[in-house]
């Protein structure tokens, strides 16, 4: 039972971060880096480590994708502020 | 040159993968009922009447590693913040409050002190249950940022005051060496464990030392992430280059 949700897990896990990867436009990867994020601390918590899990869920599926956002919202910002004086 | 560095990366690759792989043909079955440093951590860590093992090991039996892992935020975020500072070619626009759309609003200000609470909740059980400071101090740190989900930047600025989280980052690290260098001077060693009484199994002050170090560690990565966060909100919300501005510069100030 409990190897059957591992196998699950895993394959999610998979699936979430080759559409991590495959998806090119970074503000809908730091989404899928989130749901990913998710599934991670699933998988740990599966795997008997909810310590880890616990870590995963707040660093991977909230911080990252938030500074990656804001990262990514200065960069627009800097494009559109170069080209609108000129 | 290019075609050294192929033959170096082949090199270095082949035997990473042949260390890889004599590594895991040795290493014990997945799910195995053989746990040896396993037990020897848990014999340990109920010796110190403390119940989350991961917390013994964490900050009793390899405390000395989490001040590695400590330093290692602490530096990262220093290095942020001197990066991420305003530089003398940009300026600090006052970002426009923003309308906020009322559901996002209504769950961002019910979910906030839900989430703060359970942040604080995570790190002051660390000892006892799954999680401990590392994880409530993000909890504690991200949640308080829902502020600028549901209502504004200048809400959140409100009730952060950046100083106070700088200070409180390094107190919090300077607490934890000060722990530590009571175990030398109390005649032990440091960050060793034989400083308080080991208190009752399973109870708020049980552990000797393990709450304090978790509570230090609970401000540091709180107020570590605050202030990163900070800095990253600055650049994305109010910092613009004023660089090829010249015509906005006449009102600037």
């Amino acid at each position: 039972m409990s190897d059957a949700l591992t196998v699950v897990v895993l394959v999610l896990v998979a699936a979430a971060a080759t559409a991590a990867v495959a998806q090119r436009d970074p503000a809908r990867q730091a989404l899928v880096l989130s749901f990913l994020g998710v599934l991670l601390a699933a998988l740990f918590t599966v795997l008997q480590a909810p310590d880890v899990g616990l870590s995963q869920l707040a660093v991977g599926s909230a911080l990252t994708p938030l500074l990656i956002m804001l990262s990514v919202r200065k960069v627009r910002r800097r494009g559109r502020s170069k080209e609108g004086p000129e | 040159m290019n075609r050294l560095r192929l033959v170096l990366l082949t090199v270095g690759g082949a035997g990473l993968a042949a260390l890889l792989v004599a590594a895991c043909l040795r290493l014990p079955d997945f799910g195995g009922r053989r746990h040896p440093y396993g037990d020897r951590a848990v014999h340990a860590s109920l010796s110190r009447h403390t119940a989350n093992t991961i917390a013994s090991v964490n900050f009793d039996q390899r405390a000395y590693d989490t001040l590695g892992e400590m330093s290692i935020l602490f530096a990262a975020v220093l290095g942020c913040v001197v990066l991420l500072r305003q530089a003398g070619d940009e300026r600090r626009a006052r970002p426009e409050p923003a309308e906020v759309a009322r559901p996002v609003r209504r769950y961002a200000l019910l979910v906030l002190p839900v989430a703060l609470l359970t942040g604080l909740y995570v790190i002051a059980h660390g000892q006892l249950s799954p999680g401990g400071g590392f994880q409530g101090g993000v909890v504690a740190a991200t949640a308080l940022h829902l502020l600028y989900l549901g209502a504004d930047y200048r809400a959140l600025e409100r009730v952060r005051p950046l100083g106070v989280y700088e200070t409180t980052d390094s107190l919090a690290v300077a607490a934890y060496l000060v722990l530590g260098t009571a175990g030398v001077l109390a005649g032990t060693a440091f960050l060793a464990n034989t400083l308080l009484p080991y208190g009752t199994f399973n109870t708020l002050s049980s552990g000797g030392t393990v709450p304090l170090l978790n509570a230090a560690i609970g401000m540091e990565v709180a107020s570590a992430a605050v202030v990163l966060l900070a800095h990253f909100l600055d650049q994305a919300v109010e910092i613009e280059e004023t660089t090829g501005e010249r015509t906005e510069g006449a009102h600037e100030r």
